[in-house]
């Protein structure tokens, strides 16, 4: 039976991964390649790294850091942020990674998701959306959740997938942050529209979270970050508690 | 030496690191000579059947994979690379594979989603020393070998059954990507191996 996936997200910022939770104070975390094996051997099905420096010049770092994920982790991980052409994801896709997560650039040049796909294949073209409420709909942001976009949520997604994206990383922005469960009621409507997977972000503070964005918001899968950071639960209670509810989960030896 | 066949489809430092992670030295070549000094070769692939054979068509890989087999040597098929063993694909249109497995891969047919992407269950359906337990693997393909054919392995359920595991002989085809399927990927490269040598 297909499991549901787990995905700890670790922020990266010049080769390094910091704690996502407070921007102001950035902590450095320490050793991505360390932190990766450690989700891998804890039971992350994958992992997604998100560049927050997003410029230039972290790029060679990034690629760097690639290089070193995939010559110790062997599950799938996703690189995101700042990613603008097919040469950005030709080199990251070059260097080991699986997939790459475009957010802004998709917005901004709808294209890319067609070329993207269309030279390396569907299956590592991510789409990203930062996503808000708006009266009875919801609205597309971009820029990191800073630029408001003329786009519908829904209608969006299933633009993405239309245009050749693999599976969708949605991100609430009202949720993210709360730690009081990530929106539903977006979750589930724009998977239960598109016909590739559904990736539910922001707001897991509770095992229960997890929970209800499977049953509810109907997604495949879940990312979180700050709940694996401050170790406020492990990779395999999350686990143990879902498959304890009866959702399918790959349970490893570690347990 | 495992030559793995680079003709140009999908991402094989991913399946390079693996094979090095278990100390096995590999070389990536699409030189016929050069590969036929390899004790094993592992054919991998990302992506559309067509313009895989395609590949394999023009680096004049067909017949030298074909005299592989038929010579008994030890061939592993990753994803497309399992599907291009088989008799043929439907894959927009019809094309015909190596012919090294029967079986004609096909669309998954009433699958959640278009493309099966995760970790799913790989069942063998009897004792044997390929996947000797029942055990999670990743998976990301869209198409597969929905067919009952006697080199079926072991099977897994998306949908509809289809082989993840085909055998025929020194012959030997994975639907799941072993080199990302964690410890049970490695597992799996590290028995074809411990087979080879």
């Amino acid at each position: 039976m297909l499991t549901k996936r787990i995905i700890p997200c670790l922020d990266v910022m010049d080769g390094q991964v910091v704690k996502g939770v407070n921007f102001i104070n950035l902590v450095r975390e320490g050793d991505p390649v360390e932190l990766a094996a450690r989700y891998s051997d804890a039971g992350a099905d994958e992992l997604v790294f998100l560049d927050i420096t997003a410029s230039i010049e972290s790029r060679p770092h990034v690629i760097d850091l690639v290089k070193k994920v995939a010559e110790q982790v062997f599950i799938p991980f996703t690189i995101g942020g700042g990613i603008k052409s097919v040469m950005d994801i030709d080199r990251i896709l070059h260097a080991g990674a699986d997939k790459v997560s475009i957010n802004t650039a998709a917005l901004a040049q709808p294209q890319l998701i067609v070329e993207g796909a269309k030279q390396f294949g569907s299956q590592c073209i991510v789409v990203a959306m930062d996503v808000k409420k708006d009266g009875d709909t919801w609205r597309v942001y971009s820029h990191g959740g800073r630029k408001k976009t003329h786009r519908e949520a829904v209608r969006w997604a299933t633009e993405a997938m239309n245009l050749g994206a693999g599976e969708i990383l949605l991100t609430s922005m009202d949720a993210d942050g709360t730690q009081e469960g990530v929106d539903l009621e977006i979750t589930r409507r724009i998977s239960t529209v598109v016909n590739i997977p559904v990736i539910a972000s922001g707001g897991i503070g509770k095992l229960i979270h997890f929970e209800e964005a499977f049953l509810y918001g109907k997604s495949d899968a879940v990312l979180a970050a700050s709940v694996f950071h401050r170790n406020m639960f492990t990779i395999s209670q999350v686990k143990m508690y879902l498959h304890q509810q009866g959702i399918p989960m790959r349970l490893t030896g570690e347990l | 030496m495992i030559g793995i066949i680079n003709y140009g489809v999908g991402n094989i430092g991913s399946l390079q690191n693996a094979l090095t992670f278990l100390g096995l030295r590999s070389t990536l070549s699409k030189n016929p000579d050069e590969l036929s000094r390899c004790k094993a070769l592992i054919l991998p692939g990302v992506g559309a059947f067509p313009p895989a054979m395609e590949k394999l068509d023009t680096s004049g890989l067909v017949p030298f994979l074909r005299d592989w087999a038929k010579k008994k040597r030890p061939l592993l098929g990753i994803c497309l690379g399992m599907q291009l063993l088989m008799t043929a694909s439907e894959e927009n249109g019809f094309t015909p594979g190596l012919g090294l497995i029967s079986g004609r891969v096909v669309k998954l047919k009433n699958s959640p989603r278009s493309i099966h992407i995760g970790w799913n269950t790989v069942s063998p359906r009897y004792s044997n020393d390929l996947i000797p337990g029942e055990g999670y693997a990743y998976f990301v393909h869209s198409y597969a070998c929905q067919q009952e054919t006697p080199e079926v392995v072991a099977e897994t359920t998306y949908g509809v059954s289809f082989a993840s595991v085909v055998r025929s002989g020194n012959v030997i085809g994975v639907q799941f990507h072993p080199e990302k399927s964690q410890q049970f990927g490695l597992a799996f490269l590290k028995r074809f191996a411990d087979g080879v040598f």
